[in-house]
């Protein structure tokens, strides 16, 4: 590969909640922005390209915003970069930012993704009607509870599994002052209690709603080298894409999932991702998606990320391979954005700045991101040292 | 202050046509005469129930313009029982949304189950489709009401788990 | 940086398509693939530009994976912008070393509802959104101030129309052709003061579709590769209060940066959908009308395919190096309101 090295040096996301309404979407924005470059140590001036990310225009109402933010931003005469593909897109963006980097292009790139889902009306905005199919799904929940039927069947998963991860996001987002959800008082008694929406999933094993963004400064090897401050080196990224629908597809652990990882483990230089991988911060919107994904990544053996769950192995406190030490999606879900936080997590933690919901020791991150029915995936290796 | 304007109400509406094209048509006069037709994949000969946008996703290729006739009966390969109610929702909660093999198809289609107890409903199990009365069809899978058990027995999981 | 180029090019377009979107993608891929000379299966990269306001429906684009054959899965990705710039992910793709080729494509359907009035949304929502200012009103405004600036004149736009429709008649995906005087179109009314009907785009549905190669895998592909020199793009502010509507700065810049100056060139394929853009953009990319030829496709003005136009543009350019008629041509694109974000692409044969 003729790539160039790439590093994060900052990393900026703002307060995640149901409603900001104390910032317009261009507010929003310049919150992580501003975080990201005070990290970095630089400001606007500094940057050659801005790259940015967001889910469907239609949820905030505002079509291809970041012409009209451009300004907000300050990124007048500069490239800006609009990448969309779906749930997976935080993940893409920062992706696509790192190939500006990679490829020679530039030295110094801001990437930002967001969603203000409280400025527009994303059950409008979602449910187009379509004559060809049946409005039986009641949003995302529906759409995915049949996969984790199917994930339960298949696996022999005891039903508590889901619980359990919930129960531990909810706790880590404690440790997270940026996450939308803190309930600190989650149990595993009370969260079996918690209403099936969307049987078999449960009220508290679904993400919730929220406004919120993300960024990250990418810089070159030579600028990074030049700057005292924490770093991620990228070690490798991976996308891979399937369609949404079709004949003997496996939604429950689909083929771009394994293809993307696999390539990722390949281009990182991993041969046992559980071992290697210190600390994982991976896209599960509903928890049962962390034992799914756990097999998907290669993690756990087919059927058996459940029992990584029971054991506690994705534990933040005691884990050999703690799994979403933010909360993650299931604490804090601005939709676009939620990806790049996975990505930006999981440079926090190499970087050593995660503060309360810092792995110890961690040296090597993953981040993960997906999208659309289960097909569109990326993925990150970020590590504390160049690869 | 007290009178600040944090919020304001902006509606904005656009009308957009929705093109069918020829193959999604042929589905939908299907459905206007009550019948389920799907398409046949020329490269892979799968067929698709609906012919959602033309073409066979795996082959990238136009499906063929013969049209297959498949159901009225099916398989259950998985559901979710909807509990939740949200809004501009058609249909009153509790009930089971499901994934629908409709024999002769290869790929499975979202339904309701109705005439069971939602918690009876089963991977595996023998639907068949429930028509609404002829004077209410239209361009629509809506025509049928919901899908309701045949009383045949369940299907093996070995023998629909690759629809998983 | 490697060595990356166009080496095979495919476009459709019609005034209203009776086909779904992913129906009108699969033969355009399959005339560029097969221009090429590849399989599916040998892409080493698919990008796409389309935007979900221009087909009515929120993820419009996970639908043309359909197209795609996407199975065993693909390395894929998308931008809700003019393929343009799709075509600018992909040629950083090949040049980080990941892969070799890149099919890029972009679609629209401008039948689908009235995108003079959609344009409306791409403006500030809480404040110019609501306003509900349509694309050709804003359009208007530019031209008015060019005009009263002193920089363009209403002949010089009639002359534009003239050009590109003439231009047209050797185009097959024109949507509009042939040959009328600058007078009889001057002759026509000012519908929205200070444009005519010829000043206004010919919207049309469907797609415009390129292969991308590098170095030796291209030279394998094409006997004439359109080899990638420069990229660039800039955007200005949005804000139609707040710059200089007479001067296009983000183009300048772009062009500047593309060295487009340091040689001749002599064919510009320009993204303009207005007449008075086209003039805008020849003087900011800094283009000699005496002696380079200018849109001989036509241009957006005769066939302005939503989100795939400016990909249409490159596709246009490379297509004059390809068949040995240009040694130095420039592309460009644009999008937002009143050329808010330019690309420019210069490329060359051998």
């Amino acid at each position: 590969m003729g790539a160039e090295r790439c590093a994060v040096v900052g990393v900026g996301q703002t307060k995640h909640d149901s409603c900001r309404a104390d910032v317009s979407i261009a507010g929003l924005v310049r919150e992580a922005a501003d975080r990201a470059l005070a990290a970095a140590g630089m400001v606007m001036d500094d940057i050659d390209a801005v790259v940015i990310g967001k889910a469907p225009d239609m949820l905030e109402g505002v079509m291809m915003p970041e012409l009209w933010l451009a300004e907000a931003l300050a990124a007048a005469g500069k490239p800006v970069f609009r990448v969309h593909t779906a749930g997976s897109v935080g993940g893409s963006t920062a992706i696509v930012a790192a190939q500006h980097v990679m490829a020679g292009i530039h030295k110094r790139v801001l990437t930002i993704a967001f969603e203000k889902q409280s400025d527009g009306n994303a059950m409008w905005a979602l449910s187009v009607p379509m004559p060809f199919s049946m409005p039986v799904h009641a949003g995302a929940g529906g759409y995915f509870a049949p996969h984790v039927r199917s994930y339960i069947k298949r696996s022999g998963a005891p039903t508590h599994i889901g619980a359990m991860v919930a129960v531990k996001d909810r706790t880590n987002a404690c440790a997270n002052p940026y996450a939308h959800l803190h309930e600190p008082d989650w149990t595993l008694e009370r969260a079996m209690e918690s209403p099936m929406l969307w049987d078999p999933i449960r009220f508290v094993e679904t993400c919730p709603s929220s406004d919120g963004a993300a960024a990250l400064v990418l810089v070159s090897e030579d600028v990074a080298d030049s700057m005292d401050v924490p770093k991620a080196w990228v070690h490798a990224t991976s996308m891979r894409s399937e369609p949404t629908m079709f004949a003997g597809r496996n939604q429950v652990s689909p083929q771009a999932g394994r293809d993307c990882a696999a390539d990722l483990w390949r281009k990182a230089g991993i041969t046992d991702p559980a071992s290697q991988v210190d600390v994982a911060e991976i896209y599960v919107p509903f928890s049962w998606f962390e034992p799914m994904w756990l097999e998907n990544l290669g993690f756990a053996e087919l059927n058996t990320g459940w029992r990584m769950v029971e054991d506690g192995v994705t534990d933040l406190r005691g884990g050999s391979l703690p799994i979403n030490p933010s909360g993650g999606v299931l604490s804090s879900n601005p939709i676009g954005a939620s990806g790049m936080l996975r990505f930006g997590e999981a440079a926090m933690q190499v970087m050593g700045v995660a503060g309360d919901h810092q792995v110890d020791g961690a040296r090597t991150a993953v981040g993960h991101a997906y999208g659309g029915g289960s097909q569109f995936f990326a993925m990150w290796v970020v590590g504390a040292e160049k690869l | 202050m007290s009178d600040d304007v944090l919020r304001v109400r902006t509606p904005i509406g656009v009308d957009y046509g929705w093109t069918a094209g020829p193959r999604s048509t042929a589905y939908l006069q299907g459905l206007i005469d009550g019948k389920l037709l799907g398409k046949r994949c020329p490269t892979c000969t799968k067929v698709y129930f609906p012919p959602r946008n033309g073409t066979c996703p795996m082959c990238g290729v136009l499906l063929g313009d013969d049209d297959v006739e498949v159901g009225p009966a099916g398989t259950v390969t998985t559901f979710c029982v909807v509990n939740v109610p949200f809004l501009g929702q058609k249909i009153v909660p509790p009930y089971v949304a499901a994934t629908i093999l409709l024999d002769g198809a290869d790929i499975g289609v979202q339904h309701l189950i109705l005439g069971i107890d939602a918690d009876k409903v089963r991977m595996g199990m023998r639907v068949e489709a429930v028509w609404k009365d002829s004077s209410q069809w239209g361009p629509t899978l809506e025509n049928i009401d919901h899908f309701q058990p045949t009383g045949e027995p369940d299907v093996e999981f070995t023998d629909y788990a690759g629809q998983l | 940086m490697r060595d990356i180029a166009v080496v095979a090019t495919a476009h459709s377009a019609v005034t209203s398509t009776t086909e779904t979107p992913v129906e009108s993608l699969v033969p355009v891929l399959n005339e560029v693939l097969a221009n090429a000379g590849l399989q599916r299966s040998d892409v080493g990269f698919w990008c796409h530009g389309s935007c979900d306001y221009m087909i009515g429906q929120p993820f419009s684009f996970v639908q043309a994976v359909d197209a795609l054959g996407a199975w065993p899965p693909i390395v894929e990705s998308h931008v809700e912008m003019d393929g343009a710039w799709a075509m600018y992910e992909a040629w950083m793709k090949i040049a980080t070393g990941e892969c070799d080729t890149a099919v890029v494509f972009g679609n629209g359907k401008s039948s689908s509802a009235d995108m003079f009035a959609v344009m409306a949304l791409q403006l500030d929502p809480y404040t110019d959104a609501p306003l509900g200012l349509d694309q050709v009103s804003m359009a208007g405004l530019q031209a008015r101030a060019a005009l009263d600036a002193g920089v363009i004149s209403e002949r010089g736009m009639a002359e534009v129309a003239a050009r590109s429709r003439r231009n047209a008649m050797t185009n097959p995906h024109a949507l509009v052709s042939g040959e009328v005087s600058v007078d009889e179109l001057l002759a026509a009314p000012r519908l929205h003061d200070p444009l005519r009907m010829h000043d206004l785009p010919t919207p049309g549905d469907g797609v415009s579709a390129l292969v991308l190669a590098a170095g030796d895998v291209a030279r394998s592909i094409s006997d004439r590769p359109a080899w990638i020199r420069a990229i660039d793009h800039r955007i200005d502010a949005q804000r139609l209060g707040g710059r200089n509507l007479a001067t296009v700065a983000s183009a300048t810049e772009a062009a500047r940066r593309c060295g487009v100056g340091d040689g001749r060139i002599d064919v510009a394929e320009i993204h303009a959908p207005f007449t008075h853009e086209e003039l805008l953009l020849t003087a900011a990319l800094g283009i000699d009308p005496s002696v380079t030829e200018i849109n001989p496709s036509g241009g957006a003005l005769v066939s302005n395919v939503l989100m795939a136009a400016g990909l249409a543009r490159v596709a246009h350019a490379a297509e004059r190096v390809m068949h040995g008629t240009a040694d130095r041509v420039l592309a460009h694109a644009t999008q937002g309101p009143c050329l808010q974000q330019n690309l420019v692409c210069v490329m060359e044969g051998e």
